[in-house]
């Protein structure tokens, strides 16, 4: 989509400015806090996600009756719902598995490394990795689902 | 002896540090969710960046699908790992003080030019290891803590909803495993 608005980009750059200075501000780009909160150590994660979900799912729920369409790009504001089928289960779970083994998820990765954690590049490198492993497999396998290409 | 009356005693069990400065964190990451969302109508996750990215240096089709936003998710990442460091430099390094921030005493912190910066006890093995599995999970279960937990949640999405509570159950089962094997940090 080469006809993109011009702010775009910079949107969406100050939107990842605020995105990760909040993942740094909750200490979420730190996985020994991640790790205190699936141990029951400390229970103030949940505020994050859910906290963050409720800010997004008020403008979720407003905007499509304020107007139809984004002014940057032109699409309309609706509902992306991903269709469910097992992988959801199963990929949570592996998902699951590696958050709770070392502390710490894609968008805080990347925060964690703009507060100068050196350290997480090791996870960095492993989620590279493991995003090459699952890609490969799936594009040869012939019997492949559909395509889905959403936003996440 | 006075004793805190019980309920601020369990409050304070329960969160250490407060509740403060995670509702103000997880305020701006709704923020800037939305600030894109008003924007571009784009709901956006933080890991099929991971996927996009791949699509600059491999032909696999898996990647190639993403090629349309690869660009804008590159700049998406750059935005999170700059605010993070505007965080590190203003209030990390104290130059902006708050009394909904509280500092904590996890991990290292170090300075450089002036900018107090952090790095992480959690063993690089842990970190490897478990990226390894985050990178094979979330894209093959459709989503992260971003993808699922704020926008699929703030959506409503029966989807995100399964899929965090799997992640969210078999993360803590695998951390208390792990800290029970004697793990740590």
């Amino acid at each position: 989509m080469a006809d993109r608005h011009p702010l775009f980009k910079p949107l969406v750059f100050v939107g990842g400015l605020v995105f990760g200075f909040g993942l740094g501000f909750s200490h979420m780009a730190r996985p020994e806090v991640v790790l205190n909160f699936l141990q029951f150590d400390d229970l103030g994660l949940p505020f994050v996600m859910f906290g963050a979900a409720i800010v997004s799912g008020i403008a979720f729920a407003l905007l499509p009756r304020i107007r139809d369409a984004a002014p940057l790009t032109g699409d309309p504001y609706e509902r992306r719902l991903k269709p469910f089928d097992r992988n959801v289960l199963v990929g949570g779970a592996v998902f699951g598995v590696g958050w709770g083994l070392s502390g710490i998820c894609p968008g805080a990765a990347y925060a964690s490394l703009g507060t100068g954690n050196i350290t997480i590049l090791w996870a960095l490198a492993g989620m590279f990795l493991g995003a090459y492993v699952q890609g490969y497999w799936r594009s040869q396998s012939t019997d492949n689902e559909p395509a889905f290409a959403g936003a996440d | 002896m006075v004793a805190d009356p019980v309920p601020l005693q369990l409050a304070a069990e329960l969160f250490p540090n407060g509740i403060s400065r995670y509702a103000v964190g997880g305020l701006l990451v709704g923020l800037g969710t939305v600030l894109i969302y008003v924007g571009t109508g784009i709901p956006a996750g933080a890991s099929t960046f991971l996927e996009s990215t791949l699509s600059y240096v491999s032909d696999q089709s898996r990647f190639q699908q993403y090629v349309a936003s690869r660009d804008w998710r590159l700049v998406f990442t750059a935005g999170i790992i700059l605010g993070a460091f505007a965080f590190a430099a203003t209030v990390q390094s104290g130059v902006v003080s708050s009394s909904l921030y509280e500092p904590g005493s996890t991990g290292q912190l170090y300075e450089v030019a002036g900018v107090t910066l952090w790095t992480t006890d959690v063993q690089p093995w842990r970190l490897f290891f478990g990226g390894i599995l985050v990178g094979i999970g979330t894209r093959i279960g459709k989503g992260c803590t971003s993808g699922h937990g704020v926008c699929g949640v703030g959506s409503a999405s029966k989807t995100s909803l399964a899929g965090v509570a799997t992640f969210l159950t078999v993360a803590i089962g695998t951390a208390q495993v792990v800290a029970a094997l004697g793990v740590s940090p």
